[in-house]
């Protein structure tokens, strides 16, 4: 469903993606973990054509991105739908016709039945009663939560997730994990999660790829990485100062 | 020395990449423009933005512009005696150059400054990836509305301040310095051709095009958080206005 194979990008000197080869089967939940600026969101950018490899081809259902005109490409992202590290809420827009916006530009359904659409996916992330709020009301997790709605909105086949639960609290968080677990049961989404949260990397994902100076270091299950061997994977997913991996 | 013009090459070389750039931001603007969806609505809405929420600088500009106008030639005319050509001197110098440049500048300042700002805050907080990412152009659903809505409002405020800064003058020359209105409105309808009208129009039109283009090009190519944004906006006003300047020569000269 997703290949990425042998990916390079960088921004001027800097090299964020140095060959990064990574499959997502069709309804497969993939986490990806890493550190801050590891490169994982520029990753995620890749699949869904907001970036441009330097090197290397992003392939998505046998559609290769590099390859599609812009309509082609549309056509590709609505399969998507994207939740934004920040949420990228349209700040000019109501909370509704945030959530609203892919019905609104690609179905012909009417303002009031988007109206309730959007009720209705607010309410599967646990927002009730804020349709009429600007985004600048909100808060930050309030922002994330009506972000997810956003990118469930069209009932995509594949999600991206860039950190879902960061800034959440427990039982919200909680809350999210099982949504996204439930997506993918019920409808068969496939999903590709960024997460810093190892907690909520082992509950919704088949299966977890660590990515470490611009190449996936290691793919496995929860449990094959809960018992690695590698030790830079171990100090990351232990969270620990000492170790390979220094904070620099 | 070497070093000098080192910098000197290369500075150079940054303005020619950027004209490059903006021209072909440019061509995917009308491009963008002649190809639907259209977003009326988004329209409607820089035309409001744009067009009535600038009308208070404009009527300002063009009034004192007028009055000062009268005022001025006035003063130099009566040394021999050429009073009545005051209106003439308002109303050609209105309609074939201080009408649109004066409210292409004010424009400038005050939409081309807030399309930067607003473009280049929903760039660096990913808005504009985001709308990618739900399958909608960009350029369609931010940029043609904002260019569009501004070509077509500049023309009607520049209508706008023509009349105004042509009134602003004969209330000077007539109910202030007191030269027969009659030979006042004459002299300024016989000497007035409507291809100067036009022409002033033409100008208006051009502006208009490059407030938008560039207020969005600015906006879009915003990078760095919040001081990136005051950058864009900055830089959207001073090259605007520089652009507004330098065409008006090259119009002028060729809407001889
Ligand atoms: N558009 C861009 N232009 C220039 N550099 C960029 C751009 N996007 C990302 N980078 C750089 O790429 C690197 C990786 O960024 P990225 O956002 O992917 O990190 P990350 O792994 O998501 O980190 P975090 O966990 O903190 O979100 C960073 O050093 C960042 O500065
Ligand atoms: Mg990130």
């Amino acid at each position: 469903m997703i290949d990425i194979i042998n990916v390079h990008k960088g921004f001027g000197e800097q090299r964020v993606l140095r060959g990064v080869n990574l499959t997502i089967e069709k309804g497969e939940s993939m986490t990806v973990i890493g550190g801050s600026g590891s490169g994982k969101s520029v990753l995620l950018k890749h699949i869904i054509g907001l970036l441009f490899p330097d090197q290397g081809r992003v392939i998505i259902d046998g559609q290769e991105l590099n390859n599609l005109d812009q309509h082609g490409l549309n056509e590709v992202r609505k399969k998507f739908g994207m939740l934004f590290q920040m949420a990228a809420l349209f700040d000019s827009l109501s909370v509704w016709e945030n959530v609203g916006f892919s019905l609104k530009q690609h179905t012909k359904m009417s303002d009031q039945e988007i109206r309730a659409m959007a009720t209705e996916k607010l309410a599967l992330v646990g927002l009730k009663g804020i349709e009429d709020k600007m985004p600048a009301e909100l808060s930050g997790g309030m922002k994330k939560r009506v972000g997810l709605a956003r990118a469930i909105a069209i009932n995509p086949a594949i999600i991206l997730y860039d950190e879902p639960t960061t800034g959440l609290d427990p039982i919200s968080a909680d809350a999210i994990n099982d949504l996204i677990i439930d997506l993918r049961k019920k409808l068969g989404v496939t999903s590709v999660a960024i997460t810093h949260d190892m907690h909520s990397a082992y509950k919704i994902s088949d299966r977890i790829a660590m990515l470490y100076k611009g190449e996936i270091l290691e793919v496995g299950t929860p449990d094959q990485i809960r018992q690695t061997s590698h030790p830079i994977v171990h100090q990351f997913i232990t969270g620990s100062a000492v170790g390979p991996i220094t904070a620099d | 020395m070497t070093r000098l013009l080192e910098i000197l090459g290369r500075k150079t070389l940054d303005v020619v990449t950027e004209i490059g750039r903006v021209l072909m931001f440019l061509g995917q603007t009308l491009r963008a423009t002649i190809s639907g969806p259209f977003y009326v609505r988004n329209l409607f809405k820089q035309m409001e933005q744009i067009g009535v929420n600038s009308i208070p600088v404009v009527l300002t500009t063009a009034l004192s512009t007028g009055m000062v106008l009268a005022l001025q030639s006035y003063t130099g005319f009566k040394r021999f005696g050429a009073e009545s050509l005051i209106g003439t001197v308002v109303s050609l110098s209105m309609t074939r150059e201080l009408g649109p440049v004066l409210t292409g500048l004010m424009v400038a300042g005050r939409a081309g400054a807030s399309m930067a700002a607003e473009l280049g805050t929903m760039k660096v907080t990913e808005q504009i990836d985001a709308m990618e990412t739900l399958a909608t152009s960009p350029m369609k659903y931010l940029v043609v509305p904002r260019f569009v809505a501004s070509t077509i409002m500049m023309f009607f405020l520049t209508v706008l301040g023509m009349l105004i800064g042509i009134s602003g003058g004969y209330f000077v020359g007539v109910k202030v310095l007191g030269t027969n209105p009659v030979t006042y409105v004459n002299q300024s309808i016989d000497n007035t051709e409507v291809s100067d009208i036009w022409y002033g129009l033409i100008k208006a039109l051009v502006f208009g095009a490059v407030v938008g283009l560039i207020g969005c090009y600015k906006g879009f190519n915003t990078e760095g958080g919040a001081e990136g944004v005051g950058k864009a906006t900055t830089g959207a006003v001073v090259v605007s206005c520089m652009l507004i300047l330098i065409l008006d020569y090259f119009l002028s000269a060729l809407l001889w």
